[in-house]
């Protein structure tokens, strides 16, 4: 069966950004003969029609996931792009060394795409949640960390990152979007709102929350879906336009809780300023329930965000 | 990259004068190294590259996983002029490109950096499934580990998936020295047996028996090596 007509069937009603991945892959094995993918059992049934058009590009290697990262790096030895895929807490905590040392240290790239990220799925519990992926990546050499908001966002930023040659990828999709899409480049942060009082960063799924948020309040908003490499320049951009003695910022990230702190204090090295960090919690919470109930406890649903960020601008 | 061409007079018994160049020793046995005779076999009559072919997409792939102790196959790739042997006398130095650990993008004809235990077996399955995504069927992708080395859980999920996945082009040589502590009851063939391979225990000391073992066809199926030397005191 042509892989394209499939997926292009499959995808007429709103999709997620794990479906996005599956289509959008699935689109550019067909288009792409270096790209190769991955898996460990999850999403495997989404691929099915891919792996029977590439059976060769399309490696799915059991529950193993240090043999996962393995096969991808020896795939990019070989010159060809791996994409490596599992659930966040099984491709970067689980295997860390070997996306340390079987990528980085070999001088080679690829691309990891992530699902479930800190908590897409409360009732499975601590186990299936990784807040802390990009806190881990952060103290690795060159890795290039996109944070996609949307299922649209998530498709770019998938394509820059399969066409991005040889470079180390991570792309963290989750369960958790904004309502509508905004246009992403994968490398700059956006400015959605203007103001004097202080500048607040969004990333990824975080934006609506923090529109809401910070609704008639006189701050500049700024959208991040790439990360890593942070955006200095935006970021200075935007506080010298603080109209107070010092820059005030306010990070918020879907994440590890000031995973960002250091890169945004580095950014404005020669500015005065203060940087508040919030995103998730390190505490285990030991709750089940829902994704927005999870929100709240860590703060990040609109109210609890207008409330600490209004008290960190005084 | 400076290459030289390989010199025809340098034979195994010049090896252990080249291993004294990096250890200092003035008659230094070739038998203390316990991997010498396996890698002096494997690129003096086995592997299709050398130093005008190591970067040809077409090569055989070797790639030493059991890191430490890189000593013999320095002197092996020197001896067969994939970088000058007068890198050896700086060994581990600051600015050698000769560590304790091989460093792939510091040394010509090395394959992957290594050290820590367990990674070179699952990237030796990336390879054989790359090169044959690319219609590369031809090239043997080879890994070298040891016996304690195998103790890393990695390598056993590369060992059943390549098992089943019938890698014809993945060879897999385990230098057997006794030195795990807790030894591989039933032997360590079996394990690569029981996972579908082709496997074959041999003395690897013996350059004809090491021989054999390596060209023995294995339609179908990747190919086990343990070779087996004295233990280590």
């Amino acid at each position: 069966m042509n892989t394209t007509k499939a997926v292009e069937a499959a995808q007429t009603t709103a999709d997620t950004m794990r479906e996005r991945f599956v289509s959008v892959t699935s689109r550019l094995l067909d288009e792409d003969p270096r790209l190769a993918l991955v898996l460990a059992e999850v999403t495997m049934d989404a691929f099915r029609p891919a792996q029977e058009v590439h059976p060769d590009r399309v490696i799915n290697v059991g529950i193993r996931e240090q043999l996962l990262i393995g096969v991808g790096g020896g795939l990019a030895l070989t010159g060809l792009r791996p994409v490596v895929h599992t659930f966040a807490s099984f491709l970067v905590e689980r295997p860390f060394e070997q996306v340390k040392l079987d990528f980085g240290h070999q001088g080679t790239g690829g691309v990891l795409v992530s699902a479930s990220a800190s908590y897409d799925w409360p009732s499975g519990g601590y186990t299936h949640m990784a807040p802390g992926d990009v806190a881990l990546l952060d103290t690795l050499d060159g890795w290039t960390v996109h944070v996609p908001g949307h299922p649209d966002e998530a498709e770019a930023l998938l394509r820059h990152a399969y066409a991005a040659g040889d470079d180390k990828v991570y792309v963290r999709l989750s369960a958790q979007e904004n309502a509508a899409p905004r246009p992403v480049d994968g490398l700059r942060f956006q400015t959605v709102r203007e103001g004097g009082a202080g500048v607040v960063v969004a990333v990824g799924p975080l934006l609506d929350n923090v529109l809401a948020a910070t609704e008639g309040m006189d701050l500049t908003v700024l959208y991040a879906t790439t990360v890593r490499p942070f955006d200095d320049a935006a970021l200075r951009a935007a506080a010298g336009r603080s109209t107070g003695g010092g820059a005030d910022v306010v990070l918020v990230e879907p994440y590890l809780a000031g995973t960002s702190t250091a890169a945004a204090n580095d950014a404005l090295r020669q500015v005065p300023h203060r940087v508040l960090g919030l995103g998730v919690g390190r505490a285990e919470l030991r709750r089940y329930g829902t994704v927005d109930e999870h929100t709240a406890a860590h703060g990040l649903d609109a109210g609890s965000l207008r409330r600490r960020i209004a008290a960190f601008l005084g | 990259m400076t290459q030289t061409a390989a010199d025809p007079e340098v034979r195994h018994q010049d090896l252990g004068a080249l291993v004294g160049l990096m250890n200092g020793a003035e008659k230094h046995a070739p038998a203390a190294a316990s991997t010498l005779d396996v890698l002096w076999v494997l690129y003096d009559r086995v592997l299709r590259v050398g130093p005008g072919t190591a970067g040809a997409p077409g090569r055989d792939r070797f790639l030493l996983s059991k890191g430490h102790g890189p000593m013999a196959y320095y002197a092996v790739l020197a001896a067969k002029g994939f970088f000058p042997v007068d890198w050896l006398s700086d060994f581990a130095a600051y600015g050698s490109p000769l560590g304790h650990h091989p460093d792939r993008t510091l040394i010509p004809g090395v394959e992957i950096g290594s050290g820590s235990l367990g990674h070179g077996l699952p990237l030796a399955v990336g390879s054989a499934l790359g090169l044959r995504a690319q219609g590369l069927d031809d090239p043997a992708v080879w890994v070298l580990i040891g016996d304690a080395e195998l103790d890393e859980g990695s390598n056993h999920e590369a060992i059943a998936y390549a098992g089943s996945a019938g890698l014809e082009r993945l060879h897999t040589v385990v230098i057997d020295n006794d030195s795990a502590t807790h030894g591989w009851r039933g032997g360590i063939a079996s394990r690569f047996e029981a996972a579908g391979w082709s496997a074959v225990t041999v003395d690897g000391r013996d350059h004809e028996a090491l021989y054999a073992a390596f060209t023995t066809p294995h339609p179908g199926r990747p190919h086990a090596v343990v070779a087996h030397v004295e233990k280590k005191r």
